[in-house]
């Protein structure tokens, strides 16, 4: 008993405990995804398969407006996609930890309370990075390049990071909000969001009113801003409407709404219980 | 406002709280004394969670105060946070860890250096007898030592004020032993307890006090022995060879001890509190001879808990029910 009461608490406000506190909670969903490699793998088989699929088997009978090589065009979908999809991974842990009792432990606990969320982003931030590593890794094995220069080309990987941003607090909110078993489905709700997109082809060669939809789809601008950063994007990509004009605008604000609408959602309810 | 009596270690007033249409708790009045082990005692959806959740700054009631090691859980939750331990009904134990990484996972967040952690981590491992187990990962472990591991990880600082939310729930006869165990030799070093509980045995065990709740509010308080005595003292005890003679033995028991017998059709078991040990066993015998009851024992007792529970949280009348099973 006696190391405990001799030590007692640190102090439980302050930003160098918040930080702390984050890093403890990251910390321990990193130990997770390196011990339960196979979550990993499922979660890169995915847009590995699509690459594949898309990339060199019906990529070869694709054609993108301009003469752009399909390859080139799908890879930036690819990442971008792979973030979107990102909030399945959050909705399941975080819908795992509340159907634990695991959210209430913390929540009676001394710790820095915006720790959970901010461990939880830290975390999710992290794994994204690997798995875009290895979709950047597949897309150079199939022929994708990027034809910018360093700066250009951060800059997309910024613009997908923050998408996935976005995506971590709809995950936290809707974890917290649906059961484990609802969890799993989410899926279903993220497949026709990330295809009716400019993903694959693009918006104009849709019938105009999916290609209204895809054009105001997040993802589209986070695609499109992308496809231009890395220099993959031919002038005769865009549809001409205002959404595929301003993309590189969009992708920054979409996010940003996303952010702004569901972290104090998230917050709230993780603090409501 | 400083809380009703200073001596409390939990003491709540008037506690209320609503979700939509049902009040969870409907005036909830509680007075734990430092150092005891209260057993909140009552049925599925009597509000025993309810409480623990608002004591331990999860919820916020809707009316009434409450105060944990004197601090006002409303208006102060992080000051209560500091003082209490939680092990919800649900146990956190993190499978994919080991039972000594879980335990310094949770120290840390307790702000104990990474050198402090693992200390503390061992004390406790050795403690709830885990320090075998504590290189495993908590998916190996039984059900009984993940609630054991559960528990550690709630007493990383000694809390002054520890809330159990139905400790052995769901566990088997050996692991609940396990956790009785251990929960008892916390109990010997002085902490406050307050625990939820729907098993009579496992309050009869470990507390001090029993209060039994029902429909959110106190229904009885007391030592286990002075609840039992709420119902009488002894009690005679029939049980019947055939069915068929049920409501032939309660009109003799009634008619014997002057009082209506408490009738299980399934187990052909009748039961009265009886004044006096001696003259109700031989004047029950007699008559249920001259009835032509055919009886397969008898005998006179002191009342369990489980009917003392029953006794106090029927709203309806058992009676009736089981008489109209036996005549149908």
């Amino acid at each position: 008993m006696s190391t405990a009461l001799a030590i007692g608490p640190m102090p439980t406000s302050g930003f160098a405990t918040l930080l702390a506190d984050s890093w403890t909670v990251a910390k321990r969903d990193l130990v997770h995804l390196r011990r339960n490699p196979t979550a990993i793998i499922s979660s890169i088989a995915l847009p590995v398969m699509f690459v594949m699929l898309f990339g060199l088997v019906f990529g070869s009978a694709m054609s993108v407006p301009g003469g752009l090589d399909y390859r080139e065009f799908l890879m930036p979908g690819m990442f971008a996609q792979s973030m979107m999809n990102g909030a399945a991974v959050t909705i399941a842990a975080v819908s795992a930890q509340r159907a634990l009792g695991t959210l209430d432990r913390f929540r009676s606990m001394p710790m820095a309370q915006g720790a959970v969320v901010i461990g939880r982003s830290i975390a999710d931030i992290l794994t994204s990075c690997v798995d875009l590593l290895v979709l950047i890794l597949c897309g150079l094995a199939v022929g994708w390049v990027t034809r910018s220069g360093v700066l250009p080309t951060l800059s997309a990987l910024g613009l997908l990071l923050l998408l996935r941003f976005a995506m971590i607090w709809i995950g936290i909110y809707l974890g917290t909000v649906v059961s484990q078993e609802a969890a799993a489905g989410t899926w279903m709700l993220l497949f026709p969001l990330t295809m009716v997109a400019n993903t694959f082809v693009t918006p104009s060669q849709m019938p105009v009113w999916l290609g209204t939809i895809a054009d105001w789809n997040p993802l589209s601008a986070t695609v499109a801003a992308t496809r231009e950063l890395f220099g993959n994007a031919g002038p005769a990509l865009s549809s001409g409407s205002w959404p595929a004009e301003n993309a590189m605008l969009l992708a920054v604000a979409w996010p940003l709404l996303l952010v702004a609408i569901f972290m104090p959602l998230a917050i709230r309810r993780y603090r409501k219980g | 406002m400083t809380p009703p009596t200073s001596t409390a270690a939990i003491a709540t007033e008037g506690l209320g709280k609503r979700f939509g249409e049902k009040a969870a708790l409907d005036g909830l009045d509680l007075s734990v004394a430092t150092g005891s082990v209260c057993g909140l005692l009552g049925p599925n959806g009597a509000g025993k969670t309810t409480a623990v959740r608002v004591l331990t700054t999860l919820l916020r009631p809707d009316s009434g105060r409450a105060w944990v090691a004197g601090i006002d859980v409303a208006r102060d939750p992080a000051g209560v946070r500091s003082q209490i331990g939680l092990t919800g009904q649900a146990a956190t134990v993190d499978n994919v860890l080991t039972g000594r990484e879980n335990l310094i996972f949770w120290a840390r967040l307790f702000h104990l250096s990474p050198r402090a952690a693992a200390m503390r981590a061992d004390e406790l491992l050795e403690q709830f007898g885990l320090t075998e187990a504590a290189d495993r990962r908590a998916k190996f472990y039984s059900g009984g030592m993940r609630r054991r591991l559960d528990i550690a990880s709630s007493l990383i600082l000694a809390p002054r004020v520890f809330f159990l939310d139905e400790p052995t729930t769901g566990l088997d006869p050996r692991n609940r032993g396990e956790v009785w165990a251990a929960l008892r030799q916390l109990v010997a070093g002085g902490t406050t307890v307050l625990m939820t509980t729907q098993y009579l045995d496992e309050a009869d065990q470990l507390a001090d006090t029993i209060v039994v709740v029902n429909g959110g509010r106190k229904i009885a308080e007391g030592t286990p022995s002075e609840l039992k005595s709420t119902i009488g003292g002894d009690r005679i005890d029939v049980h019947v060879r055939d069915t068929s003679d049920l409501p032939a033995a309660a009109a003799v028991i009634a008619r014997v001890t002057g009082s209506e017998p408490e009738v299980d059709a399934e187990l052909r078991r009748l039961g009265a509190p009886v004044s006096n040990r001696v003259s109700a066993l031989t004047g029950v015998v007699g008559a249920l001879a001259d009835a032509g009851v055919a009886v397969e024992d008898i005998g006179v007792r002191r009342p369990t808990l489980d009917e003392v529970f029953l006794h106090l949280t029927d709203t309806g009348n058992p009676n009736t029910n089981v008489k109209e099973e036996v005549a149908a």
